[in-house]
């Protein structure tokens, strides 16, 4: 029941991940931080198995900090999915695979432009417009199909977020305890407020 | 359904022509019935006119597409030129067979067209290496079956590459439109002497 979601705009990709942290059927924790930053303008979100998220999550952090260290400067958001696409694609073959799902998310440094990648635990790669990991997957897809443009505004992104977020609190019979919405933009990436009070109303 | 080819989804084939060769894949990458993306093309280029399709578990065609890319591209500095259809698709055949009790999960297609004769090549792959060599088309994918309907009743013998792109497109757009797997647009590559031209269809998106 852990929630994903990624839209990009004009100049900006949003990423947002629910903060309850579970295990089994118990919440652990109510502010759990399912994301990790690679460099200045790269996020990435994670989901999956308990030791494997933040392990992993954190592997590719260290190396793509490894990397702008070395070369004074930063990998690409596609080079960096590619690069995180090849570690789990040779661990996918190995005695025990990491069982994660990322979605993850940039401005390329050079051209500004937004860019949104959607990776799974078998290591399908996909750049999208807009993505979700699962149960988020069947509520939001269909909205963001319906209300999602390339050129939107932050302002745009956020409210669609919101409309996710209310989507999501509406149908899933598990409090996932709202979401942590980050923003990546050329200037690098910030936490967004995200408003957790707002009662959602059944149908 | 929880076959590790059908996962994904897609479809690839290619055709002869007269002088000429075409090879053509749908867009649509999904997880099951969900679809994730509609813009993940299954048809990748090594050299001047060799062509490779790749269907089968979205990861292996990343994975295999791009050690291909890494194998041509050694072989062209060692070789110091671009590797031949023949070539190629025994390189192919060789690197799945050395996967032989873990393969990778997808139906390769290779196409282009003979560097010194001209002459069209077309083959096709299981997923540990055997070749399957044609002299009309090569279908592969969730979407055979339609493919072997639409290819066996449009294409004929010595098409132009003109008549090439519509038998082409017609076989790929009518064969996904009856698979639930693939589809959301297209990729057609028709390969002529000197000549390669790359058109994006639209195709039905729903």
């Amino acid at each position: 029941m852990e929630v994903l979601l990624g839209i990009t705009g004009k100049d900006f990709t949003l990423i947002a991940a629910s903060k309850a942290a579970m295990r089994g059927a118990t919440i652990l924790k109510v502010s759990d931080d399912k994301t990790r930053q690679l460099n200045k303008h790269t996020l990435m979100a994670f989901s999956g198995e308990a030791g494997d998220t933040v392990q992993f999550a954190e592997y590719i952090q260290a190396n793509a900090q490894l990397y702008s260290m070395r070369n004074e400067t930063d990998l690409s958001p596609s080079a960096l999915a590619n690069f995180v696409r090849g570690e789990l694609a040779s661990s996918l073959r190995s005695r025990k695979p990491y069982n994660v799902n990322l979605l993850l998310g940039g401005v390329d440094p050079i051209t500004h432009k937004p860019s949104l990648y959607w990776l799974d635990y078998l290591a399908s790669l996909a750049p999208v417009p807009y993505a979700a990991h699962g149960y988020a997957q069947y509520y939001c897809l269909s909205l963001l199909d319906k209300h999602h443009q390339p050129d939107i505004s932050l302002e745009r992104g956020m409210e669609l977020l919101r409309l996710c977020a209310d989507e999501l609190k509406r149908r899933l019979p598990i409090d996932f305890k709202g979401l942590i919405v980050k923003v990546v933009t050329k200037d690098g990436i910030e936490v967004k407020p995200f408003d957790e009070d707002a009662v959602v109303r059944g149908t | 359904m929880s076959s590790p080819f059908s996962i994904n989804g897609g479809a690839c084939v290619a055709m002869v022509g007269k002088d000429c060769v075409a090879i053509a894949c749908d867009l649509r990458l999904g997880l099951q019935a969900l679809t994730v993306s509609n813009n993940f093309p299954k048809v990748f280029q090594y050299g001047d006119n060799v062509f490779l399709g790749l269907t089968g578990l979205a990861t292996d065609v990343s994975t295999v597409s791009d050690l291909f890319r890494y194998k041509v591209n050694m072989y062209r500095l060692r070789e110091e030129r671009h590797i031949a259809p023949r070539t190629f698709a025994n390189l192919v055949s060789s690197s799945l067979y050395e996967r032989r009790f873990g393969p990778y999960f997808v139906s390769p297609v290779v196409a282009g067209l003979d560097p010194t004769t001209g002459a069209p090549f077309i083959c096709g792959f299981d997923s540990i290496g055997c070749i399957d060599f044609a002299k009309d088309f090569i279908v592969s994918g969730t979407a055979t079956e339609q493919l072997f309907g639409m290819c066996e009743s449009l294409w004929e013998p010595d098409l132009g590459p003109d008549a090439l792109f519509e038998t082409i497109s017609q076989s790929l757009l009518n064969a996904v439109d009856r698979d639930a797997l693939s589809g959301w647009g297209a990729h057609v590559y028709i390969i002529e002497k000197d000549k390669v031209t790359k058109r994006l269809l639209k195709g039905r998106q729903d």
